[in-house]
């Protein structure tokens, strides 16, 4: 069964991150890594190919420059090959116009029956991209994955909800969002490190993709950032002096915000 | 000139640091208050192909180089010592010595497993008298009819020598004499359990609590004759020559231990509150830390020369012990300065920095003491010889 996992590559959380007052959007101008949330679907699509006694994983991706230190690292870990798609033209779009510089990246995929993506990135959380894809390429869409396992050209999903999980099926081809909850991505090897340099990487323009420029970069989105601005600042809570009546008023405040 | 370690490098950092952050130091400071070696951990790092990086595939290794094993045993000393002494050790002292003197026969039958860290293999060079003297070899070995070499004697502060996963200790052993009348020492591999092999007790160390060390005795203690490493006499000779890439490994190991007081303390000084306002708003602390980012980027400058400069197959003899010699002791300065920036939790048992400071004295002993390092380097200056 050939998969193919979104792999979006962002820059590295750990380096305090900054907006480019020009754009209104995220630096990304640096080093860029595997975005964490997708390593879950690198790992269950690497699961999911075994159990089914063989196939492909594939990851697809769009980023700014060329950049692949992302893309590496799901190679590393066992993915078969990459798919990169990269043009100046690209810079400033939106998520519906992702989706579809992704959907046809993954149309490029041969026989590409799953689709697995993360619930949102870290670095955007529109949480969209997933079902527009899907939308896209005319398949069904199961989101929030806790669980997945393929049976006889069905996938059988556990999706999370706040109350505990559905118990959800369609049949391939598909597209699935997993949680973090989905399985524990492993580490790459050094082998696997190694190996990755090697693997194969195609690099896609805009044009490549068919997709029309019309519909994405700055001018593409429906959509314009006018503005940005910090978060405000938390404000100082209140304090009160236990004189014997610190009950009542804890109790009073709780009342207050309707959680008793 | 620039001085950036590759793509490899930076992937391999980001994968061990990863798990260096969530499987050992989580786990550190327990296995240190119980030593506890952590044989699960250790055979993670061996899934993980650390102890092959620098062996070539066909034994199973990753085919990477000094530099890349230097990158790994960094960030493992970055949280914890002991693992990080495992995996130098394992690599430089159990399989290289088998890789680089080993047959055709004696590589195919031991470094496989040794190589993806299954199991372990130890070196047996010091004596409880025979330390930085190693000439002064008294274990012996004598060739039996059969061929058979028979070992007497008794070796000290063995390191990865007595865990679940030992499988070998490489052994030198005094077999006869050259014609100057100095003693001939050969080295001979003795797999575990061998009759006549003792594994002694663990030491009661002052630190590096979760690594392996024991002394081992050998009593009438015979291996076949196809356990001889190497030509027979050259074992001292063959010692000498891998020397200096452990020396290069143990710098990498100081830089690590640096580099994570220096983040401990970045950490803390920020957090900590004194007098109104975080401590690291005082010179007195904020240059101590800067220290810290100083000893760090000189450190892991002089390291990651030399082993550029093994890797690219030219002398680096001065350079690893110039190396040893300078991370060594900045790192236990770097440690001592990290805990003074932590006060009296610096000197509670359980923290990070506490635990570098008793570990981290060692660096300046083992593999050569900076004493040799200076001896090597004074050498190199074509100083007149004593």
């Amino acid at each position: 069964m050939n998969i193919v996992v979104c792999a979006k590559q962002i820059p590295d959380p750990a380096e305090p991150g900054a907006l480019d007052p020009q754009t209104k959007t995220l630096k990304r101008d640096g080093k860029l890594i595997l975005d964490e949330s997708d390593m879950y679907g690198v790992e269950m699509a690497l699961q999911l190919a075994e159990a089914a006694g063989g196939g492909e994983v594939t990851l697809v991706s769009m980023a700014p420059d060329n950049k692949v230190d992302g893309l590496r690292s799901g190679l590393a870990m066992g993915a078969a090959k990459a798919v990169l798609v990269s043009d100046p033209a690209l810079a400033g779009t939106d998520a519906l116009g992702t989706a579809k510089v992704l959907a046809a990246a993954i149309g490029k995929v041969d026989g590409a029956q799953l689709v697995l993506t993360a619930t949102e990135s870290s670095d955007g959380y529109t949480g969209t991209v997933p079902e527009q894809i899907a939308a896209i390429l005319g398949m069904p869409s199961i989101t929030f994955a806790k669980s997945i396992e393929v049976r006889d050209g069905t996938v059988y999903v556990k999706r999370q909800t706040d109350a505990g999980y559905d118990e959800v099926e369609c049949p391939l081809p598909c597209v699935v969002s997993v949680t973090a909850g989905v399985v524990e991505p492993r580490y790459p090897s050094f082998k696997g490190i190694m190996a990755a340099k090697s693997k194969p990487l195609d690099q896609l323009t805009l044009a490549d993709t068919g997709v029309d420029a019309g519909s994405v970069g700055w001018g593409g989105g429906g959509q314009e950032i006018v503005g940005i601005e910090d978060a405000p600042a938390r404000e100082a809570g209140e304090i009160f002096e236990d004189d014997g009546s610190g009950v009542d008023k804890i109790v009073a405040y709780l009342e207050n915000l309707k959680i008793v | 000139m620039t001085f950036e370690l590759n793509d490899d490098a930076e992937a391999l950092r980001r994968v061990v640091r990863d798990f260096a952050d969530s499987e050992v130091a989580p786990h550190a400071a327990a296995w240190d208050r119980d030593h506890t070696f952590p044989v699960d951990t250790v055979r993670a790092m061996g899934d993980l192909g650390l102890f092959g990086i620098p062996f070539p595939q066909e034994y199973g290794g990753g085919g990477g180089n000094l530099t890349l094993l230097c990158v790994a045993i960094e960030e493992l000393a970055r949280v914890d010592q002991s693992v990080a002494i495992t995996l130098e050790a394992g690599v430089g002292l159990g399989a290289n010595p088998i890789y680089r003197f080993g047959t055709d026969d004696q590589r195919e039958r031991w470094l496989p497993d040794l190589v993806g860290g299954r199991t372990l293999a130890g070196f047996g060079l010091t004596e409880p008298d025979a330390g930085s003297d190693a000439g002064a070899t008294r274990t012996k070995a004598h060739q039996t009819a059969d061929g058979s070499w028979v070992i007497n004697g008794e070796k000290a502060f063995i390191t990865n020598s007595g865990t679940e996963m030992t499988s070998l200790v490489t052994v030198t052993a005094v077999t006869g004499s050259e014609p100057s009348g100095r003693p001939a020492i050969s080295t001979i591999v003795v797999p575990s359990g061998t009759p006549g092999f003792e594994v002694g007790p663990s030491y009661r160390k002052m630190g590096w609590h979760a690594s392996d060390t024991h002394p081992l005795v050998f009593t009438d203690c015979a291996v076949p004759a196809e356990n001889l490493l190497g030509a027979e006499g050259r074992g001292f000779a063959n010692f000498l020559s891998i020397l200096d890439e452990g020396r290069v490994a143990i710098a990498a190991m100081a830089v690590g231990v640096i580099q994570g007081c220096l983040e401990e303390c970045q950490r803390y000084a920020n957090e900590r509150i004194a007098f109104g306002r975080a401590i690291g708003a005082n010179q007195a602390v904020a240059f101590a830390i800067a220290d810290l980012a100083v000893a760090a980027h000189a450190a892991r400058l002089v390291t990651y020369q030399a082993a550029a400069l093994a890797d690219a197959g030219k002398p680096y003899k001065a350079e690893a012990a110039i190396a040893k010699l300078y991370t060594t002791e900045a790192a236990v300065s770097a440690t001592r300065t990290a805990t003074q920036v932590f006060g009296g939790s610096g000197y509670m048992d359980e923290t990070p920095v506490a635990r570098h400071y008793r570990d981290a004295k060692v660096l300046e002993i083992g593999e050569g003491t900076s004493e040799v390092q200076r001896l090597v380097i004074s050498r190199s200056l074509g100083l007149p010889v004593s």
